[in-house]
């Protein structure tokens, strides 16, 4: 009896703490979590006042970094090895586990922190070729002496943090899903620009306009989707000369677009199209001397991105004898991506040029050695994918490689992303050999216009418009990257791979990518619309951005004198519904009240009141913004969205409006699926009717309920789905996809920036976010409010690290 | 009283350079050494045990002015608030510490009365 209490109790505490020392599925490991020696409560931080000195290997000699009260490093080392082994030293610090994750996540290594569920992501990353695309860049990266000791510095810095780290320090998340951080390798640089290029520069809607095509045929697919909208204002203003000789363009191939298209086709496949998120844009421009108060450019940038935490950029100023730079930086990568020094600033809005073609393979046999090609055989490589996974055996893939690219999806496979096709590979700009870190390494060093334009040339993918601004005076943008040589409409629909015509030819020489400098306006600007009028002798895409964020901005550009940096912030928060005043109206005049019950008209009293602003308090661009979104669908999906058989996409906003100003007869407006004939007026009113009657079930009567800021509700989510307690929700914020200040539900202005050149620069910035990304530390989300309420922070452009500022809070020395 | 010093001490040391659970054995290695009775015993290894982590998580706690101790409240238990956190925390390590220290006392009954 003894024996037995004595082994009982004893496996019954030894069950417990081995239960409580090991996760269960997706509930952690609660034991060494709750404790206060090892788990979260050591995560918990407070404000850090003690000025410290840190011992470390690896750096040359001593360096010093000054934390400003919003904990922002500004580093300052005496040469540029020890800067950038500080820069992935202090990165670390804050940023470990989201610069691991996001890497992990283009390598297509997901499942191993979290299992299966993550399979299928990373199945798709890597027949997608991110990793391949991660070694190209590599190879060309430390082909170059420069970015090569650049690249082992940061590499250096990181795993000097890694290095001291004990269990109890890892970030939280690690120990919410029980795994270690690696050693960091030069490879996850790649990787991390990889993940932007697939992000920024990784849509397609070949597939789907294919599908257009073979549907209903070349007249209406060209009528519907035509390459130039009604409305634009491109990047480069119309009537830009340019001053180059222009390569001969390839000819396209002979044989009938249409009839190849049609047995190119693949065979439907499962769920509705996902595309290049069209929320994802940016901002950017500067203002010249004479328009200025200062007299001399003021620059203003604002990517739009997913607000994630923790946050997309880190705030950095990097010192040595070579450089003195201040701005946003992405954790994991070394430099400043967008920021400014003594004599410029420069910034960066996304192209969004066809970068991403597909090519339909023919193999010779069900082996997949051999693919048909120029009129001859050629030998497939093979690429093995090992994808391990949490608690479960290894995956193994093969991936085949022409000479396009990676065959994404095999015949047969079900595609991760339904817009990517089955049985063709991919030509992608993310797997060329390229050195776009050098780039910044040099505009990071800029001192004037030609220093600004060697830089781009180094710029690859994916493609930015690279606004830039100088204290002598000069401004320019230049849609930038390393754009394929293409007949126009080259990638419009799938191609087939075996025809060379089809290949890229080539590319567009840097030095006669789009371009203007000081133009006769006295400004700049990009909101990732049409990067030029059809002059340009080369095709760069058919479909950019809808044109009413740059419209607005050179609206209000083209009228502003004596512009301040608050006037450009002001502009930055603009929140006039340029798409509302396009269309309203045409629409208004035509809803008829006759039979409107009383909360829709309401509703229209309310629309015709509102004066086109997407404030938070308002109610108008709830209703707009809902009613056209059922109103295209109401027009388009009869014909457009067959379900899962054949995926296709619907025209734009810009040519649905032109159709309704213009061509109120078409066809297009009938629902084919009811019998009658629906006319122009019918759809639009019942359309209106439909959403005002969402809206009272959702918020009830119309009244401030409806009010826009909270029926959008911005989040701004943790990295890992459904963390919500490290994320922050439905914040009161107004904005909108077409509006400059382009704040939706999930994404919105990443990082927002004005800096005024002159003697000394004077910047403003701020994401919302936090320096931090420890959701323990009181530097985690602290900007969120100020960002929300759309104001800036000054940015601290110190001269030295003796500097004296009441907002210098303390110091660390690394030796 | 001395069993209750002893294990918070001792346990606090261990838990310095060794994993959470060392918590269970320094509680079974007390209660072994000496124990009234098998009550006390669980009694001893809870609370010298359970004290340790919460005087540590409140200290962690007020000095860091609570923010993440409320955020994981939220994570873990979907409350905001700091008192959840708290409690499993005391609860979980007393519970480990309180059957360790019953262990050790059934484990000297079942030595002990043979070598006496």
């Amino acid at each position: 009896m003894r024996y037995f209490k004595a082994i009982l109790l004893s496996v019954l505490t030894i069950t417990l703490v081995w239960a409580l020392n090991r996760p269960w599925g997706s509930v952690p490991a609660f034991g060494p979590l709750l404790s206060p020696f090892a788990g979260f409560w050591q995560n918990a931080e407070s404000d850090q006042t003690k000025d410290e000195e840190v011992n470390v290997t690896g750096t040359r000699a001593p360096v010093t970094v000054v934390f400003d009260d919003l904990a922002i490093p500004h580093v300052f080392a005496q040469n540029d090895y020890d800067l950038y082994f500080a820069q992935g030293y202090l990165t670390a610090r804050d940023r470990l586990w989201q610069m691991e994750f996001q890497t992990h996540a283009a390598a297509g290594r997901v499942s191993e922190i979290v299992g299966e569920r993550a399979l299928e992501l990373d199945r798709f990353n890597r027949h997608l070729g991110m990793g391949y695309g991660a070694e190209q860049t590599l190879k060309g990266m430390e082909s170059d002496p420069t970015t090569r000791e650049v690249l082992a510095a940061y590499t250096a810095g990181i795993n000097a943090w890694i290095d001291q780290l004990t269990p109890a320090q890892y970030p939280i998340e690690y120990k919410l899903l029980g795994y270690a951080p690696e050693p960091w390798t030069p490879l996850k640089c790649a990787l991390l620009l990889k993940q932007m290029s697939s992000t920024l520069a990784g849509g397609a809607d070949d597939l789907l306009m294919t599908n257009v095509l073979r549907k209903y045929g070349a007249a209406v697919t060209f009528d519907l989707f035509p390459d130039y909208p009604t409305r634009e204002d491109p990047i480069i203003p119309p009537g830009t000369k340019w001053d180059f000789k222009a390569l001969p363009v390839p000819a396209p191939p002979k044989d009938s677009l249409l009839t190849n298209l049609i047995a190119l086709s693949a065979p439907g496949f499962g769920v509705s199209p996902s595309r290049a998120n069209p929320e994802i844009g940016s901002n950017n421009w500067a203002v010249g001397a004479q328009k200025s108060a200062t007299g001399h450019p003021i620059l203003a940038n604002d990517p739009h991105l997913t607000l994630s935490l923790p946050s997309i950029w880190y705030q950095i100023q990097l010192v040595s004898p070579t450089v003195n730079t201040y701005g946003a930086s992405l954790p994991g990568a070394p430099n400043v991506i967008i920021g400014f020094n003594k004599s410029v600033a420069w910034g960066v809005t996304n192209v969004g040029a066809d970068v991403l073609d597909f090519y339909a393979i023919r193999f010779k046999d069900a082996s997949k050695q051999q693919y048909w090609h120029d009129n001859q055989w050629k030998s497939v490589r093979r690429r093995l994918e090992t994808i391990r996974v949490k608690g479960k055996p290894d995956v193994v893939d093969t991936v085949y490689y022409t000479h396009h690219g990676p065959l994404v999806y095999e015949t047969g496979a079900k595609p991760f992303r339904p817009s990517i096709p089955v049985g063709y590979a991919a030509r992608w700009i993310a797997h060329e050999q390229s050195n776009d870190m050098l780039c910044f390494y040099k505009l990071n060093r800029a001192e004037n216009f030609a220093d600004y334009r060697e830089a781009l040339a180094y710029y690859v993918a994916p493609a930015q418009n690279f606004v830039y601004a100088d204290k002598n005076n000069d401004i320019a943008i230049s849609p930038n990257g390393r754009f394929p040589l293409k007949w126009k409409n080259q990638g419009k629909f799938l191609m087939d791979g075996t025809n060379p015509a089809n290949d890229w030819h080539g590319y567009i020489p840097a030095d006669q990518n789009p371009l203007v400098k000081n133009p006769p306006r006295g400004f700049v600007s990009s909101a990732n619309q049409f990067s030029t009028d059809p002059s340009y002798p080369y095709y760069i895409n058919w479909q950019f951005a809808p044109s009413e964020r740059g419209r607005r901005i050179n609206q209000r550009l083209t009228v502003m004198k004596g512009a301040t940096i608050d006037s450009l912030r002001m502009l930055q928060n603009d929140n006039y519904n340029l798409r509302a005043s396009d269309a309203l109206p045409t629409l208004l005049p035509r809803l008829s009240e006759k039979g409107m019950s009383e909360q829709q008209r309401n509703a229209l009293q309310a629309l015709r009141q509102w004066q086109r602003s997407n404030d938070a308090g308002e109610i108008g661009p709830t209703i707009f913004t809902e009613w056209t979104a059922q109103l295209t669908k109401a027009i388009w999906a009869d014909e457009f969205d067959t379900g899962d058989t054949l995926p296709m996409r619907f025209p734009a906003f810009d040519r649905t409006l032109t159709m309704m100003q213009r061509d109120t007869g078409a066809r297009w407006f009938d629902n084919t699926k009811t019998p009658a004939r629906e006319r122009f007026s019918d759809v639009l009113n019942e359309s209106f009717r439909a959403t005002c009657d969402t809206l009272v079930k959702k918020h009830g009567p119309v009244g401030t309920s409806w009010n826009w800021g909270q029926h959008k509700g911005t989040d701004i989510r943790h990295l890992l789905p459904g963390v919500d307690a490290f994320s922050a929700l439905d914040l009161d914020v107004g904005g909108g996809a077409v509006v400059v200040n382009a704040t939706n539900e999930r994404t919105g202005p990443s990082w927002r920036m004005v800096v005024a050149l002159g003697d000394q620069p004077k910047a403003y910035g701020l994401y919302p976010g936090g320096q931090s990304g420890n959701p323990g530390s009181p530097h985690y989300q602290n900007m969120i409010e100020t960002w929300r309420l759309g104001k800036l922070n000054e940015l601290l452009y110190l001269q030295s690290a003796q500097d004296k500022n009441p907002r210098l809070k303390r110091t660390m020395t690394l030796k | 009283m001395i069993h209750i010093i002893l294990i918070a001490v001792l346990s606090f040391l261990a838990q310095l350079i060794l994993p959470w659970w060392s918590l269970a054995i320094v509680a079974a290695l007390v209660c072994f050494w000496r124990s009234p009775g098998a009550l006390a015993a669980f009694f001893y290894g809870f609370i010298g045990v359970a004290i340790v982590w919460l005087v540590y998580a409140i200290l962690i706690h007020l000095r860091t002015d609570g923010i993440f101790t409320a955020r994981m409240g939220q994570l873990l238990f979907k409350m905001n608030n700091a008192a959840m956190p708290m409690l499993a925390t005391t609860i979980l390590s007393g519970l480990v510490g309180g059957l360790a220290g019953l262990s050790g006392y059934f484990i000297r009954r079942s030595t002990g009365n043979q070598t006496a």
